[in-house]
């Protein structure tokens, strides 16, 4: 999983071997409904509020992050707090919040559902965020109850256009 | 994610253009993050230098900060220094001249109006920085007390006093334990004998004579210095900021103040705050406290019901407007005014006001701090927080 959404987050030629490894399993049960090069398993979109959620399609789990211009903005991340695990969420609520010298900032839930799951390494090494912010510094996992919720999220480059972030 | 206690501590209501300090250009042209502060476009960083780092550089090494946002003025005349012991609680007739020391403004009830540092020079000459976000409130004031003062008694028969305020010109303070090493290499000055609370004319390389007070608001050894209007940049350019000098912003200044055990004025103090509550009780002077004669002096020695403390909290920083409980309990104590995690200990420091009754005010007082409808324990500790290390001979 980790190793997926690693790879799917950074641009160019990876992107289609990512997908090609996440797609081997699911392909052999399933009827292939859609030519395999449209199908997308792993979506990943973001919030104006800076968080990201990547979504997987056959899991229906959802890990959240803030997004790398979040850390920038926050500089060293000291503490976080987060939702405990089973609590359920709705899109746009309170589920936990980062700590840097500078600042606390609130962080929102992108989608509804369950928490399934917290980052651990976390609670020692909350430098992780600015290290490795949309990765292994990511946050929760959420068992996503209404996928359609991420349609009205951002794509990378609506998110980016928004910030004027250079790519 | 919303950046919101970012905005909260570090900007100002944007209604007017904000001012620039004689510096302003050179802190686009080092990539500074200019943020609104008390009026003014100030750094809050510089380039990609974060905050930890920037705050550890001045504890380590060598900051400079542009506090030209500051309001510098001269008060002049015979009766300059009964005025000014009329306007705060300081003795000011007992300091000797080229001496600073940290006053405050009172109001009719004792509330603090301002905290400044008064330089004597002489007992005609004072200079007395106050804070930019007091800029209008102190000025007001100023201006009321010295027309009232001019034509009383004391001024008819002594003479007047005048204040000139010393708009455009820079102030910037250059502060850490290597402060004093870099400012020598610039100067005939033996700065061994400029120890801390004191101030001199000093000569600079480039034959510049600048008004230099040893101290500053990091709890380091450190300077603040004068500069006139127009030499300003070219001093902090080609002089003062030099390897291994580095730029350091609002952020810095805000966590290197609040270890140090220092008020930031609209958060740890305002005019509803008595010296007293704040802990600053020691600028009143010892006869004062007996004689008075100074504005406020009756509100302002009142025994306070609240006093501003130091704590420790476990968990999540506490910042400011977190409430203070006593342990297990609803009674409240107090509320935090100013809180981080502090770089330096790796812990989190805060301050704030806690309820005399009851001993909680007191050091090694358990107390509990509520952050995001949780509550952390606390602990009432002493201040600094890191011990200053002032030069004193």
């Amino acid at each position: 999983m980790q190793s997926v959404l690693r790879n799917v987050t950074k641009a160019g030629p990876l992107y289609s071997l990512a997908r090609n490894i996440r797609l081997a399993a699911p392909l052999t049960q399933r009827p292939c409904v859609r030519p395999q090069f449209i199908r997308t398993l792993v979506t990943k979109r973001y919030t104006k509020d800076h968080e990201t959620v990547t979504y997987d399609d056959s899991t229906g789990i959802g890990i959240v992050t803030i997004t790398n211009h979040a850390q920038s903005s926050l500089g060293d991340v000291v503490f976080v707090e987060l939702a405990e695990i089973g609590t359920e969420v709705e899109q746009g609520g309170h589920i936990g919040a980062v700590e840097s010298v500078k600042a606390a900032s609130d962080i929102y839930a992108p989608v509804s559902g369950l928490v399934e799951e917290i980052n651990a390494a976390l609670a020692s090494q909350p430098g992780l965020l600015n290290k490795s912010p949309e990765e292994k510094g990511w946050l929760c996992k959420i068992k996503i109850s209404d996928p359609s919720e991420l349609e009205g999220l951002l794509t990378e480059e609506q998110y980016k256009a928004e910030y004027n972030i250079e790519s | 994610m919303f950046l919101r206690s970012l905005v909260r501590r570090f900007a100002t209501s944007a209604a007017e253009p904000l001012r620039k300090t004689p510096l302003y250009d050179f802190h686009i042209q080092n990539g500074g993050k200019m943020v609104p502060f008390a009026g003014y476009s100030m750094p809050l960083s510089y380039g990609d230098v974060g905050q930890v780092a920037s705050h550890n550089h001045v504890r380590s090494s060598v900051g400079l900060f542009d506090v030209g946002h500051m309001v510098q003025s001269n008060f002049r005349g015979p009766t300059a220094q009964p005025f000014l012991e009329w306007l705060t609680p300081s003795a000011l007739s007992g300091l000797s001249p080229y001496t600073s020391t940290l006053s405050v403004l009172l109001n009719q009830n004792g509330g603090i109006i301002d905290d400044t540092i008064i330089t004597k020079h002489a007992e005609d000459a004072f200079y007395v920085v106050t804070n930019a976000g007091r800029r209008e409130r102190d000025l007001g004031w100023f201006t009321e007390k010295i027309d009232e003062w001019n034509n009383g008694e004391r001024a008819k028969k002594d003479g007047p006093v005048e204040m000139e305020v010393l708009d455009g010109w820079g102030l910037i303070a250059l502060q850490g334990p290597v402060a004093a090493a870099y400012l020598q290499s610039l100067t005939s000055f033996d700065l061994r004998t400029l120890t801390f609370g004191k101030s001199a004319w000093i000569p600079i390389d480039g034959g510049y004579t600048l008004h230099v007070a040893r101290g500053g608001y990091t709890g380091e050894d450190g300077f603040e210095i004068s500069i006139p209007p127009q030499s300003t940049t070219e001093i902090v350019r080609d002089l003062l900021s030099r390897d291994p000098v580095q730029l350091t912003g609002l952020g810095a200044r805000d966590s290197l103040r609040l270890e140090a055990g220092m008020c930031l004025y609209g958060q740890d103090l305002d005019e509803e705050t008595t010296p007293l509550e704040a802990g600053l009780g020691w600028v009143v002077g010892k006869e004062r406290k007996i004689a008075g004669g100074f504005i406020g002096f009756e509100g302002a020695l009142k025994t306070p019901t609240r006093r501003r403390v130091g704590l420790e909290v476990e968990g999540a920083p506490a910042r400011q407007g977190a409430k203070i409980y006593s342990p297990g309990t609803g009674v409240l104590l107090g509320v935090v005014t100013s809180g981080i995690p502090s770089p330096t200990l790796g812990k989190n420091i805060a301050m704030g006001y806690v309820s005399v009754e009851g001993g909680k005010s007191k050091k090694g007082a358990e107390v509990e701090v509520e952050v995001r409808g949780k509550r952390r324990q606390a602990k009432v500790v002493g201040m600094p927080f890191v011990p200053t290390r002032y030069w004193r001979g």
